[in-house]
C-alpha cells in the first residue's frame, strides 16, 4: 500500500516536472515578448513582465510586411490543403476500396517513398521548376500537393478506410451507383475524421515549412511567415523582446489549430500506430 | 446454341467489367501514382545522373562518371567527412535519447494518471512549433550571457555552458533540443501501450510477477514494433536535420555542427555545385538505406509481431 503511494508520488513528480520543462520555453517566449529592452536584460531574470509592453507585437508589422507574410502563408496553406485533401482521399479510396490487379504493389512502392530523404529529390526538382521558369512563384510549393499529397497522407486515409465495413459501398454498388458517386456520397462523409487529421498535419507542416520557401522564393514580398521571421532575425539580432514577439506571431495559428483539432490529432496518431 | 451465346455475352461483359474496374482503380489512384513518378522517381533518376556530372545551373552538365564521389571521399579540403561525422554523432546521441525519453513518459502516462490530457498536451505541444520559431526561443534560452539556462546554473552554483556556441557542446545541445520536440513519438508509444490486451498482464499477475516482470515480459515485447517504427523514423529524420544548423549555428563553431543536409544545401544553393550536391544526396540515401536495412534485418530478433 505504502509502496503504491510512493510510486504514485514519484510518477506525478516526474510528470509534473517534465511537463513544466516542456511548456517552459512557451512561457519564456511570451514573457520575453512582453518586456521592455531594459527589463529583459535584467539579472537575475524577472518572471512576470511589469509593465506589459504590447507594442513589441507591432514592431514586426512596422519593419517588415508581416501582414503580407500572413496572407502569403495563408494562400499557400489553403491551396495546399485543398490539393492534399482531394488527391489523398481519391488515391486512398482506390487503394483501400477498389479492386485492381497491381493495387497493393503500387501502394507499397509509393509508401516506401516515405523513407526517401527529400535531399535526393530536392535538387532535380528545383532544376525542373527552374527550367519551367516557375522559381520565385508559389507553384513549386503548391502544385505537388495536387499529386497525391504525400505518401503519409494517402497511407493515413487508406488506413482509416480499411476500418470501414465493406458492405456500405458494396450495397451502393449493387444499387448501380458509380464509383465516383460512391466516393462522394459514401466514402467522403465517412472519412471526415481522417481527413481532418490529414488537414491538421498538412496545415502545421506547410505553415512551418522553411526549406522549400527558402529554396524557391527570392522576392521579399512573396515570403512566407517562417521565412519572414528568419529575415527579421537578421535585422534584430539582439532585440530579444521583439524577436520573441515575432516568433509568437508565427506560432499563434498553429496553437489555435491545435486547440481546435486536438481530439483528431490523437485519433490520427493512434491510426499511425496500427501499422507499426 | 442460344445457351452458348449467353455464356459468351456473359464472359464478354465480365471481361469488360473487369477491364473497367482495373482502369478505374488506376484512374482513382492516379494523383498518387503521377505524384510518385513526377516528384519522386523522376527526380531520383535525374539526381543519380546529375551526381555523375559537373552541373552548375549556368553551364551544361558534362558527364564525369564517379569523379564527384571519388573527390568527396579523397579530397583533403572537402568537408564531407566532417559533415558525416557531425551528423552521425548527432544521430547516435539524439535518437536513443528521444526514444528513451518518449517511451518513459508514455509508460508513466499509461499508469492511469489523472489529468492525462493536460500532460499529453504539454508534451506534444513543442512538436507543432515551427522550427524557425523554436530555434529563436532556444537561442534566447541558451544565450551564454543572458540566457535563462545559464542563469539557473549560476543560481545553483554550477558551471555554466557555452551551449551551441562551443565546439564540444553544440551537438549535445541540439540533441537535447530534439528531445524537447519528441512528443509525437510519445503519443505513438502511448497508443501502442493502450492496445496491449489486459489478459497478458493478468497472466503475469497470476504467476506472481511484479511490475518489473510486466514491463519486461509484456509491455516491452508487445511494443517492439512501435519502438522499431520510431527508431527508423527517428533515424531518417535525424540524418536530415537542416533548420537548426541553418538558423542557429550556421554549421559552426568551426564546422562542429556542419550537419549533412546543411552542408548539402550550401553546396547546391550557395556554391551552385548541383552535380556534387546530388552525389552528396545519394550518399545520404545509401547510408539511410543501409541503416534501415540493418534495423530491418536485426528486427527479426527483437521485434515481436502478433499472430506469428
Amino acid at each position: 500500500m505504502i509502496r503504491a503511494k510512493i510510486s504514485k508520488v514519484l510518477i506525478y513528480t516526474v510528470l509534473i516536472l517534465g511537463s513544466l520543462a516542456s511548456i517552459f520555453p512557451f512561457f519564456w517566449l511570451i514573457r520575453s515578448s512582453l518586456m521592455s529592452t531594459a527589463q529583459i536584460f535584467q539579472l537575475p531574470p524577472i518572471w512576470i513582465p511589469k509593465p506589459f509592453i504590447f507594442s513589441n507585437y507591432l514592431e514586426p508589422f512596422k519593419i517588415l510586411p508581416f501582414a503580407k507574410y500572413y496572407i502569403n502563408s495563408a494562400v499557400i496553406v489553403s491551396s495546399v490543403l485543398v490539393g492534399v485533401l482531394i488527391s489523398s482521399s481519391l488515391s486512398a479510396y482506390s487503394f483501400a476500396r477498389l479492386k485492381w490487379k497491381w493495387r497493393d504493389r503500387v501502394f507499397y512502392i509509393i509508401l516506401s517513398s516515405m523513407m526517401l530523404p527529400y535531399a535526393v529529390t530536392m535538387i532535380p526538382t528545383f532544376i525542373g521548376w527552374n527550367a519551367l521558369g516557375l522559381v520565385n512563384t508559389y507553384s513549386p510549393l503548391i502544385i505537388p500537393a495536387y499529386f497525391g499529397g504525400g505518401a503519409f497522407n494517402v497511407f493515413l486515409v487508406r488506413q482509416f478506410l480499411l476500418s470501414i465495413p465493406k458492405e456500405l459501398d458494396e450495397a451502393a454498388y449493387i444499387d448501380g451507383a458509380s464509383k465516383l458517386k460512391i466516393f462522394i456520397k459514401i466514402i467522403l462523409p465517412l472519412s471526415k475524421s481522417a481527413l481532418i487529421v490529414v488537414g491538421i498535419f498538412t496545415f502545421v507542416n506547410t505553415w512551418n515549412d522553411f526549406l522549400a520557401p527558402l529554396i524557391y522564393l527570392n522576392s521579399e514580398h512573396r515570403f512566407t511567415l517562417a521565412l519572414g521571421l528568419f529575415q527579421f532575425r537578421g535585422m534584430y539580432s539582439a532585440q530579444w523582446n521583439v524577436l520573441m514577439a515575432a516568433s509568437t506571431l508565427v506560432l499563434l495559428p498553429n496553437i489555435i489549430v491545435f486547440i481546435i483539432g486536438q481530439k483528431y490529432i490523437l485519433q490520427g496518431i493512434a491510426l499511425t500506430g496500427i501499422k507499426a | 446454341m442460344s445457351n452458348k451465346t449467353t455464356a459468351n455475352v456473359k464472359s464478354y461483359t465480365g471481361r469488360k467489367k473487369r477491364l473497367f474496374d482495373e482502369l478505374s482503380g488506376w484512374l482513382f489512384a492516379s494523383p498518387a501514382i503521377l505524384g510518385f513518378l513526377i516528384f519522386i522517381l523522376g527526380p531520383m533518376i535525374a539526381s543519380l545522373y546529375l551526381s555523375m556530372t559537373d552541373y552548375t545551373i549556368v553551364v551544361k552538365p558534362n558527364f564525369i562518371g564517379f569523379r564527384n564521389y571519388v573527390e568527396l571521399f579523397t579530397s583533403s579540403t572537402s568537408l564531407f567527412f566532417q559533415a558525416l561525422k557531425v551528423t552521425a554523432y548527432y544521430v547516435a546521441l539524439s535518437v536513443p535519447m528521444q526514444i528513451i525519453f518518449s517511451y518513459s513518459i508514455a509508460l508513466l502516462l499509461h499508469q492511469r494518471v489523472k489529468c492525462l490530457s493536460f500532460f499529453r498536451t504539454a508534451f506534444y505541444l513543442p512538436t507543432i512549433v515551427p522550427l524557425v520559431a523554436s530555434s529563436m526561443v532556444w537561442m534566447w534560452l541558451l544565450n551564454p550571457d543572458l540566457g535563462f539556462l545559464n542563469e539557473i546554473l549560476r543560481a545553483l552554483n554550477l558551471p555554466t555552458s557555452q551551449w551551441i556556441y562551443a565546439q564540444e557542446t553544440v551537438i549535445p545541445t541540439l540533441a537535447l533540443m530534439s528531445v524537447w520536440s519528441s512528443g509525437g513519438a510519445m503519443l505513438i508509444f502511448l497508443a501502442a501501450l493502450q492496445d496491449i490486451p489486459n489478459v497478458y498482464y493478468e497472466a503475469i499477475y497470476i504467476d506472481g510477477g511484479n511490475s518489473i516482470d510486466k514491463l519486461r515480459y509484456v509491455t516491452i515485447p508487445m511494443t517492439t514494433p512501435t519502438i522499431f517504427f520510431n527508431l527508423v523514423m527517428g533515424l531518417i529524420n535525424g540524418f536530415q536535420v537542416f533548420v537548426q544548423p541553418y538558423i542557429m549555428t550556421e554549421g559552426g563553431p568551426k564546422n562542429s555542427s556542419l550537419m549533412y543536409v546543411f552542408y548539402l544545401y550550401r553546396e547546391a544553393f550557395t556554391h551552385q555545385n548541383m552535380g556534387n550536391a546530388c552525389a552528396i544526396a545519394w550518399i545520404l540515401f545509401i547510408i539511410i538505406m543501409a541503416f534501415t536495412a540493418l534495423i530491418f534485418k536485426t528486427s527479426q530478433n527483437w521485434v515481436y509481431y502478433e499472430g506469428e
